[in-house]
């Protein structure tokens, strides 16, 4: 380097290296795809090379299910015994709550206890939201279980609700026991984060099937996937949370002269409920999320309805149900926020009365639950909802799709078309011609560049696994879609996380739809797109946008509002226009943030991906769900490993990215 | 005021309740290591040069049974790590203490445990009390982590509740307290198990000035009924010397100067310790024995001639008016009620205009 340039800009000196380096690697691609037929295995990855990974592991499963011995039992019997054990509590729910106890009254002939009344409960459920919150609660509670009852939705709402009620428990419980595990020792979460990381991006459906074989179908099955999945937030809330009870809170519980578990029960768990609470707001939410796809393996409930009719393509029937989900997430996610904000207060001077006189709720929602349920046994409306009362808008919403398809069918398609021919499918045909080598030198050099060596080598081996596994153009589908996906939902969000950012009532607003969006189980969304634009990479991808767009606005929206006020100011003073001061100021500031919006996009829409599935894709989605139809366990848990790792790379160059720049922003 | 410290004459035999001897606190990977390998003669450059932080350096100091012993020092000095030092919530790098003659740093993991039960008090800053329990709950906490039963248990918590003026609030939740009401709730509850040693950190710093006043006065009451030997962080000087028998001044770690407050600012060790008591009123720290004029230096007929006698410990603030007032100098006396010396209007009116030129 010559003394002048180095001695004009610093930062021109540092990061002129780095782009030689990136001029280097495109001309490198151009020469490996332009020497395709020299070397053919540098573009595309020989067959005769893959590691024939899934073989090994369906082997493996296959020895874990008939041949592994532990002595007094084999493996299996262990596993179906814990299925066992866990099938009392669900049993136990699913009577109170859906199906009745059968009590024998002598030979072949038993006597049906009734179930919960649904008057019974809609009033106890209000109730409980009038006296944790106010009566806005207590009216949204009685409408949600209103709708299911009116709108047929009760019984396969109770089965739903009672799975839900044994897993939520065992999940919190699991994760907080994990979480406070970690929180102890060091080592130990070092251990579980990698396992945490993998739990929430290997796709549901690849381990479907390996927990079919272990524990056999049913709603226990079901019940043990879905707590695979809803419990790794609980766990990391749990160590985020403990360390969060503030220094001195700690420091007093060892004055006081706390053993290490008093510590932890009467000190750090007590202290950190506010925060716990959000972890058990994230395991109901997944929980709920996971019905439909847990109804695959035997759960039954609400999810079963919604899979039935989206197989049939009965739309109508399918959005109720949908609904019904949606209602009873929207319903439990108010319940336990407003638990979590709501601590024991204004009970002053009470403490000498018995315990009726301090739970007058409790006692009342007793009495008027058993009332009606034993009502019940002599008025049957109050057992049942009677079905004369019964409303459904099925047809309607199976005429209006036929409508619509039948008079903007044109419309429709054009679109579809035009994107599909002059975006969609250039974009694909490009990432399938990228030589495999040269994705994986272009993600290390990244790596190196935003996280240094030792990123460089994860993200390389962990692209270089897709290669070797054989899944290389199925993962470049998914990148595809993903990537286009995100694009759009990026295009979208973020100007309304502008304006929301810039805007107070636009901002109430937006936080209202997009919490409520989130509440959605995944699948509602395919029912629209599929009605208007049939099965399809295109239906895919509109689905994966309108689940991925809230990450981005909420980000959006929360990174600009973070920026310090008094740099606005500054802004201001110094003569800046709104827009200077939007463009200029908050938007660099609040990009590191805005990224990170991305990353949640990303994650968001490859969650998404896998589903759409279901309307006939061809990425690494549609692998794992054959995998899954065909129950063979290797290649779904490849496959699903496969974009776990997509998903693993994406997450951390680009959290790299955003700590560094934040760095430089002086902002952390 | 001058007397609600009972204040012990100099000289008068004291057990020590707390010692620190040469203890050293030294932050960052390998410290321990590294302090062995100097032999505990580490100069600040070197410290920096390895990447550790040194927050209490070779600190030595001596609490006396039935004392307020306040350390006190700019933010950062070491004051918190130090007194977490005492009662081993930080573990010393280096040093001994030494509490009621027993080595605490020996002690083992259950005997901390009971000693902290039982012997130590401690109240925050932030007042630390816990969010889901009401102020009952939380005064008779520390009692029920030793077991105690709950009947047991409640009946002392509201003895110590009334004690600290918050009867009627037992059952609030700490959010619907004020500030001074919630460290009242915080010094109640270290009272609730009697300890025997009192550590009190910054506990007033987080309240607003009147509320401080308050609370100082209120504190001073307490500790004339339970005669607590008594450790006290503050970074407020005026707070130091209202309370405080001896003070410690501490800066980056180290101990500068521990004495009396008039000590401090008569007979500053540094220019650092002179800075912090630049501003102080001197009639508020000064006594009539360091202000008058000694008997050898008085002719013997001057004597007889006074307006009345004071004792040498008196603090100047308490008797200006009068001194000040009358034509004849006042007689100054000792414990026994020896004669020590004369307080003249001058010397009086030297100390109430001139600031620093008391000598
Ligand atoms: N856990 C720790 N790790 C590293 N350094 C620490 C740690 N705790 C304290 N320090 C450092 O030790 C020094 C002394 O801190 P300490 O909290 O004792 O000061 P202090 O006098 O109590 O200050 P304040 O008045 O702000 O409370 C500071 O420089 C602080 O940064
Ligand atoms: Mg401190």
């Amino acid at each position: 380097m010559s003394q002048a340039a180095t001695g004009v800009a610093p930062a021109l000196a540092w990061r002129s290296p780095w782009l030689a380096a990136w001029a280097l690697m495109l001309a490198a691609t151009l020469g490996l795809w332009l020497g395709k037929d020299l070397w053919p295995w540098v573009v595309k990855y020989p067959r005769g090379w893959v590691v024939p990974l899934k073989g090994w592991i369906g082997d493996f499963m296959k020895w874990l299910i008939n041949d592994f011995d532990l002595g007094l039992f084999t493996f299996k019997e262990f596993t179906r015994g814990i299925a066992w054990v866990l099938e009392w509590p669900q049993w136990l729910a699913k009577g109170l709550l859906a199906k009745g106890f059968k009590i024998p009254t002598g030979e072949d002939a038993f006597w049906l206890t009734p179930t919960l009344s649904w008057l019974g409960l809609v009033v106890v459920l209000s109730l409980l939201a009038y006296r944790i919150k106010d009566r806005t609660l207590a009216l949204l509670i009685g409408f949600c279980f209103l709708y299911l009852a009116v709108f047929g939705q009760w019984d396969s709402a109770m089965i739903t609700l009672s799975s839900i009620m044994v897993a939520v428990p065992l999940g919190v419980a699991g994760g907080l026991a994990l979480g406070i595990q970690g929180y102890r020792s060091p080592r130990f979460e070092r251990a579980i984060t990698p396992v945490l990381d993998l739990m929430q991006t290997v796709p549901v459906f690849a381990y479907l099937v390996p927990i079919l074989f272990l524990f056999g179908f049913g709603p226990v099955a079901a019940m043990i996937a879905t707590m695979i999945y809803a419990t790794p937030p609980m766990v990391r809330v749990t160590l985020l949370a403990l360390k969060t009870v503030p220094e001195e809170i700690k420091e007093f519980g060892r004055m006081a002269g706390c053993s290490r578990r008093q510590m932890t029960w009467k000190v750090l768990v007590p202290a950190a409920r506010p925060t716990l609470m959000v972890g058990v707001n994230q395991v109901i939410m997944l929980s709920l999320n996971m019905v439909i796809i847990a109804s695959m393996i035997g759960a039954g409930g609400l999810g079963h309805d919604v899979l039935a009719s989206l197989r049939r393509l009965a739309i109508g029937e399918g959005l109720e149900a949908g609904i019904a989900i949606t209602l009873l997430a929207i319903a439990l996610d108010r319940l336990s926020q407003a638990f979590a904000v709501t601590s024991p207060a204004g009970r002053h001077g009470q403490e000498g009365k018995g315990f009726v006189a301090r739970h007058p709720y409790l006692i009342f929602a007793l009495a008027v639950l058993l009332g009606a349920t034993l009502l019940g046994l002599v008025v049957p409306g109050l057992r049942d909802y009677p079905e004369a009362g019964q409303v459904t808008t099925g047809p309607f919403w199976n005429d209006l799709v036929r409508w619509i398809n039948i008079n903007f069918f044109d419309q429709f398609e054009a679109v579809k078309t035009f994107l599909l021919l002059n975006l969609m499918i250039p974009f694909k045909r490009f990432l399938l011609q990228m030589p495999w080598t040269a994705v994986v030198a272009i993600v290390a050099l990244a790596g190196l560049q935003l996280g240094g060596w030792r990123l460089a080598l994860l993200t390389a081996c962990l692209v270089a696994f897709i290669a070797l596994t054989g899944n290389w153009e199925k993962a470049m589908i998914t990148v595809y879609l993903c990537g286009i996906s995100v694009v759009f939902a990026s295009l979208i969000g973020t100007p309304i996380g502008i304006w929301a950012a810039r805007n107070d009532r636009v901002h109430k607003v937006v936080q209202v739809a997009i919490d409520t969006i989130q509440t959605l189980p995944s699948f509602v969304y395919l029912m629209p797109v599929v009605m208007l634009f049939r099965v399809g990479d295109f239906s895919a991808m509109i689905a994966v946008i309108a689940y991925a767009i809230p990450p981005s606005v909420r980000y959006t929206d929360h990174g600009i509002r973070k920026i310090p006020p008094a740099l606005i100011e500054a802004a201001r003073t110094s003569g800046c226009t709104r827009r200077q001061v939007l463009w200029k100021v908050q938007l660099p500031l609040a990009l590191p943030e805005i990224m990170l919006g991305v990353n949640q996009t990303i994650m968001f829409a490859l969650s998404m991906l896998v589903i759409t599935a279901l309307v006939g894709t061809r990425d690494l989605g549609q692998e794992v769900y054959i995998a899954l139809t065909k129950a063979d366990t290797g290649r779904g848990i490849v496959a699903g490993v496969c974009v776990a790792f997509i998903a693993i790379t994406a997450d951390r160059l680009i959290g790299a990215w955003a700590r560094r720049r934040k760095q430089q922003l002086g902002l952390e | 005021m001058s007397d609600n410290n009972a204040r012990d004459p100099d000289g008068g035999e004291r057990s020590v309740k707390l010692a620190c001897e040469a203890v050293w606190k030294v932050f960052g990977p390998g410290a321990e290591a590294f302090l062995a390998e100097h032999g505990g003669q580490v100069g600040d450059e070197l410290l920096a040069s390895a990447g550790l932080i040194g927050a209490v350096r070779d600190a030595s100091l001596d609490v006396y049974e039935g004392e307020i012993f306040v350390i006190m020092g700019l933010s950062g000095s070491g004051k918190s790590t130090l007194v977490r030092c005492m009662s081993r919530l930080i573990e010393p790098t280096a040093g001994r203490v030494v509490f009621e003659g027993q080595d605490l740093l020996a002690a083992s993991e259950k005997e901390m445990i009971e000693i902290r039960r039982h012997r130590m008090g401690m109240v925050f800053q932030h007042f630390a009390l816990l969010p889901h329990l009401t102020v009952l709950g939380n005064v008779a906490f520390p009692l029920e982590v030793q077991g105690v039963g709950r009947a047991a248990r409640e009946k002392r918590a509201l003895e110590v509740i009334e004690l600290v003026g918050l009867q009627g609030r037992e059952a609030y939740y700490p959010r619907e307290l004020s500030g001074g009401q919630q460290q009242r709730v915080g010094i109640a509850r270290s009272l609730a198990v009697e300890p025997e040693i009192w550590f009190l950190d910054e506990p007033f710093s987080a309240l607003d000035p009147l509320i401080r006043r308050e609370m100082q006065d209120e504190f001073l009451r307490l500790q004339n009924v339970l005669h607590k030997t008594i450790v006290f962080i503050t970074h407020d000087f005026d707070e130091a010397i209202r309370l405080a028998d001896r003070i410690a001044i501490m800066n980056d770690g180290r101990i500068i100067q521990i004495g009396t407050p008039e000590d401090l600012v008569v007979n500053p060790a540094t220019d650092y310790v002179a800075e912090f008591t630049h501003d102080v009123p001197r009639a508020k720290v000064l006594t009539a024995g360091s202000v008058m004029t000694a008997v050898d230096g008085v002719a013997s007929q001057a004597m007889a001639d006074v307006a009345g006698r004071v004792t040498a410990d008196t603090r100047i603030e308490a008797l200006a008016a009068e001194v000040v007032n009358a034509d004849k100098p006042f007689l100054v006396i000792g414990a026994n009620g020896q004669t020590l010396g004369l307080l003249t209007r001058e010397a009086v009116l030297a100390v109430l205009v001139g600031g620093n030129r008391v000598r």
